[in-house]
């Protein structure tokens, strides 16, 4: 593929190594520096446009259109997460006027929280949700780690056992199975059902293993031949290089920990025991209150904010974590593997 | 004099396999910790279908249950709620298939003619979010928007119309499970095709410009020949898991709409099993599922074959 030479942004593209989503640039017009007064303003906002000398400029009722079909995903994206947001820190009078909604709230305050986190209830179950969400991240890519570092060189049994992978990513066996199988190892009612059988994901591995893969065998012979043992090469040359994909691997994983309802409604009795997602469909979706008593407190806040502010709490975390994962997108380690 | 060329030739073959396991030994113990989850969340369960053809009971051991052959398939097949749930998953992946699936398609397309990269990048950053929220969110986030008392409803009422009830209606059932998976994925899915788009030569475009073509002989020329072979992939594996239409999207959503209309195979599976006891007739409705849903992608395939496409795996060389 040809390089070109973007002169705004004064940086060398290679059109192979560009992450997917953005193509290589495209040779600016030779007009930009006859730009109207509007279209810099526009660009300080939006950034240049990329549009190529051949292309003709859409048309306007075309552009228009474009334009209001993007802001309005984004905003029935956007829209329902600040109405939560606002409506937890919003006052019980704003909530009455408005009729249950607040859009901005006027009055802000954090009564909501300040009972949410002191209710026993809730407050166990996100101790449950960071419990299995450390942890399980953890062992998983211990786990996730291991096999595709020994299943990025040729060796014995590798294909039997790459394929026995593959096949996870096609088939399920069955909620019943699984029930039954989690069942006879004792793990009901137990915190580890909700970890273990999530330690190992076939697709997180195959990310994880084309990025081990990708590393040159240069660097790993070289430490062979030196008397490097597979353990100590994967530990001083491995990982070291391998930071971007465990971070996003392991992002990977901690979302799915976090999001896990599906476990915990099948494996879990002892509402002590529930995660934040438990906690959300019994309050939230199905509607229970939470009574003084659960709450632990005599209940200050409006119960509309209280919702809210459990659906901000089980929220939160991802929204905080999405920066860091979505960082990776653009590098193009997951469409890489998935590619490859 | 051949036998023991033979033995010469077997020490060998037995050496070199000592050899390679001197080798291979910490490669090997490396697959243990991931061996044993797939053994054991896997490959084990995956045997226990077992049941489906035997009358298990919580007190027998799987070795100790009585085989009753297909019984428990026929039984199915006979069960009113099993053919109402089936008749629904089919209904609801119908309508994900023309509904949802060429959202992400258009989608990447908008995305793809953004000419600013900036205005992209914050586009893209926000149609991704939802991916990642639980399912347990996103009905929850729909349930304040669109509920009986959420703002939309709020807002109707406010100009005096009455309530609609866009969360509990049978009728709109199937179009609100389509609102919330495109709210959920429609941006996510969109990932593989601006890939797809991405590595099409911009040179062809540059050229079929200069001779003449316009937007629409390019898109049809040359962007949809480009995209063709992901979104037959991605058509075979959707029709795959056509029948896995979502469990915890409908068990969330039972209370509201009813049972009948919520009804689907693993939901199925889940009530007749775990909550009704009947354990080796669920397992046989999950195991029907993924039989049916095997054989789906078998055959997409073979057809995508006989079309001229790669499929999943490559067909005869040509």
């Amino acid at each position: 593929m040809s390089t070109s030479t973007d002169p705004r942004h004064g940086a060398v593209r290679s059109g192979a190594a560009e992450p997917p989503g953005e193509r290589p640039a495209r040779p600016s017009a030779a007009t930009s520096r006859r730009q109207s007064l509007h279209r810099r303003l526009w660009g300080t906002v939006a950034g240049h446009s990329e549009r190529p000398a051949w292309m003709e400029a859409p048309s306007r009722p075309l552009a228009i259109a474009k334009g209001i079909v993007i802001v309005t995903i984004s905003l029935a994206v956007l829209v329902p997460m600040l109405v939560v947001v606002s409506t937890s820190f919003a006052s019980g009078e704003q909530i009455r006027e408005a009729g249950g909604y607040v859009l901005f709230p006027t009055d802000p305050s954090l009564e909501a929280y300040r009972t949410i986190f002191a209710s026993p209830l809730v407050f166990r179950a996100l101790g449950v949700s960071v419990f299995i969400t450390v942890v399980g991240t953890l062992l998983a890519l211990f786990v996730t780690i291991c096999m595709a570092y020994a299943l990025s060189r040729p060796v014995l049994g590798g294909k039997v056992m790459l394929m026995a992978i593959i096949l996870t990513l096609f088939f399920t066996p069955g909620l019943i199975p699984m029930f039954l199988m989690v069942k006879q190892l004792g793990l009901l009612d137990s915190v580890w059902s909700l970890i273990l059988p999530g330690v190992f994901a076939g697709f997180n591995f195959i990310v994880m293993r084309s990025f081990f893969m990708g590393i040159p065998t240069e660097l790993t012979e070289a430490a062979r031949i030196d008397g490097a043992s597979d353990f100590r090469i994967l530990r001083s040359i491995v990982l070291p290089l391998s930071k971007a994909v465990i971070a996003v691997v392991g992002l990977f994983y901690a979302v799915g920990f976090w999001n896990s309802f599906f476990n915990a409604m099948l494996y879990i009795n002892d509402q002590s025991l529930w995660p934040i997602q438990m906690i959300l469909r019994s309050y939230v979706i199905q509607g229970t209150s939470l009574t003084a008593d659960q709450l632990g407190v005599q209940q200050s806040a409006p119960p509309q904010s209280i919702k809210m502010a459990v659906v901000v709490v089980a929220l939160a975390p991802i929204v905080a974590i999405y920066p860091f994962l979505q960082k990776y997108f653009s590098k193009g380690v997951i469409t890489g593997a998935i590619k490859g | 004099m051949t036998s023991s060329s033979e033995a010469t030739a077997r020490r060998r073959r037995r050496n070199s396999l000592r050899s390679r396991l001197r080798r291979d030994w910490q490669m090997l113990v490396l697959m243990i910790p991931g061996g044993l989850a797939l053994l054991l969340f896997f490959y084990i369960p995956i045997l226990g279908n077992v049941i489906a053809f035997q009358d298990y009971q919580p007190y027998y051991t799987i070795a100790e249950a009585p085989f009753v052959g297909f019984e428990k398939f026929v039984e199915l097949f006979e069960d009113p709620r099993f053919l109402l749930a089936l008749r629904n998953t089919l209904v609801y992946a119908a309508f994900q298939l023309v509904l949802f699936f060429p959202l992400p398609i258009l989608l990447a397309l908008v995305v793809d003619s953004m000419m600013s990269l900036r205005l992209r990048r914050a586009f893209q950053s926000i149609v991704y979010l939802p991916h990642f929220l639980s399912w347990v969110l996103v009905i929850a986030l729909f349930q304040q928007m669109l509920g009986g008392a959420g703002l939309i409803n709020q807002f109707l009422g406010r100009a005096g119309i009455d309530p609609v009830p866009f969360m509990t209606s049978a009728d709109t059932f199937p179009l609100l499970i389509v609102a919330e998976i495109a709210w959920k994925d429609a941006g996510w899915g969109m990932i593989i095709f601006l890939a797809a788009l991405a590595a099409i030569d911009q040179s062809l475009y540059e050229s079929a410009a200069v001779d003449g073509a316009g937007r629409v002989r390019r898109a049809w020329h040359i962007t949809l020949p480009g995209m063709r072979p992901v979104i037959v992939l991605l058509l075979i594996l959707n029709l795959g898991s056509i029948l896995t239409v979502g469990f915890e999207q409908f068990i969330l959503q039972r209370d509201a709409v009813g049972a009948d209309t919520a009804e689907v195979l693993d939901t199925y599976a889940y009530y007749t099993g775990v909550i009704g006891g009947d354990w080796s007739m669920g397992a046989a409705a999950g195991l029907a599922k993924g039989v049916v849903g095997t054989i789906l992608i078998l055959v997409a395939n073979k057809v995508a074959h006989m079309l001229g496409e790669d499929g999943i795996y490559r067909g005869r060389p040509q």
